[in-house]
């Protein structure tokens, strides 16, 4: 029965070459070192999912941000745990993501043909980036706050534009309840997609290529 | 691969992952079921006795007007809820009395005592209950609701049990 179903499935998806290219596909001997992209990948599902779940009782006002947050740390159920994994996992995925792009600059994996691989991943990097900066506000508490005024600020020294870009990023002239909203769809939906898109292009490109090859010492 | 004999790497890898992918699932699902059904798990009313004040000072046969308001907390949010009524003392007996909501039993506006008519009226689309609350005319399907759980303390105050809304 479930023979039948699979190979039903089989015939018009291709499943089992599917498994082959993208599971089975030859690797290189590596370490422990070359995991790193796929613990990225898995530390941002993990934020994806733990995000969602944070949406159904945070809200982005001033008025009640803080106090949602107190509310999912102090009373429902498994909500410390739940914030505390999106919290911490964010700086965990920071640090690895940026371990990633070392272990890759250190054996020159991002020579030809794996250029475009390593642009997108640097186009990661600072996507991840952002994700922390603009997270970094939502809680509404004195340090988010404080710090959000210090980032706007160091944004608006660019001479010329500088103080355009300051009113952009704040939505206005102070940092308001118009900042935490552009913030929170920044982190909610524009960057998540952008990181999607950029992770999609880049997993393509690795499975395209193959992992590169260690550089011999006389390379 | 023939019965447990060659149980290759590759085969280890495979079990390993699974075991450990379903491991990590259910150690996150679960919390993550309790994280969403907590609100229902916690909601239920919550009762209260309200002080009206000493039954002394009310007169016999005239309705008193009273009004208490409840705070109501929703996660991160305190809603404040006004309730209000009337206390009819029918003899000397202090517990020979008779407390009315003031919310019509039609669409919930709320009813006034018209001294000159003898009755409670509507002004929504014009119901008038008597004394006792029942209807007299007007669109309202059942007599005005009676808070008929009530306590004198032994400073003579009245009290009434919210039973929550």
């Amino acid at each position: 029965m479930w023979r039948k179903l699979y190979e039903w499935l089989d015939e018009r998806l291709s499943l089992g070459a599917m498994y082959t290219n993208l599971l089975d596909r030859p690797e290189p001997r590596g370490t422990w070192w070359n995991t790193l992209g796929s613990a990225s990948l898995f530390l941002f599902i993990l934020q994806g999912l733990t995000g969602m779940f944070l949406l159904v009782y945070y809200t982005p006002s001033p008025d009640h941000a803080y106090d949602s947050i107190q509310y999912i740390m102090n009373d429902v159920a498994f909500g410390w745990l739940i914030r505390g994994m999106h919290h911490w996992g964010a700086t965990l995925m920071v640090v690895v993501v940026f371990i990633h792009m070392l272990r890759v600059f250190s054996t020159a994996s991002f020579k030809y043909p794996r250029e475009l691989t390593w642009v997108i991943g640097a186009l990661l990097f600072l996507v991840t980036l952002a994700m922390g900066l603009t997270g970094y506000l939502l809680p509404w508490n004195q340090k988010s706050y404080w710090a959000t005024t210090v980032a706007t600020q160091i944004a608006a020294t660019p001479p010329f534009i500088g103080e355009f870009i300051l009113k952009v990023m704040r939505g206005g002239n102070e940092l308001s309840a118009l900042t935490l909203q552009r913030f929170f769809a920044t982190h909610v939906w524009l960057l998540p997609l952008i990181l999607i898109s950029l992770i999609g292009a880049h997993l393509y490109l690795i499975i395209k290529h193959g992992e590169s090859n260690y550089p011999k010492a006389d390379e | 691969m023939s019965g447990m004999k060659h149980f290759s790497r590759r085969d280890f890898m495979k079990v390993t992952t699974g075991a450990v992918g379903g491991l990590v699932t259910v150690a996150l699902g679960a919390p993550i079921v309790g994280y969403l059904v907590d609100p229902a798990a916690k909601a239920g009313a919550k009762d209260s006795w309200i002080n009206l004040g000493p039954i002394d000072k009310i007169a016999i046969q005239t309705p008193q007007t009273f009004t208490f308001s409840i705070t109501t907390v929703n996660g991160w949010e305190r809603t404040g809820v006004n309730f209000g009524g009337f206390i009819i003392r029918k003899s000397e007996d202090p517990n020979d009395i008779l407390i009315l909501s003031s919310r019509c039993t039609h669409l919930g506006c709320t009813v006034s005592w018209i001294e000159e008519q003898g009755l409670f009226i509507c002004p929504c689309h014009d119901a008038a209950f008597d004394l006792e609350g029942q209807v007299m005319h007007g669109p309202p399907p059942r007599p005005l609701d009676r808070y008929d759980e009530f306590k004198l303390d032994e400073n003579g105050n009245l009290l009434i049990h919210y039973l929550g809304a």
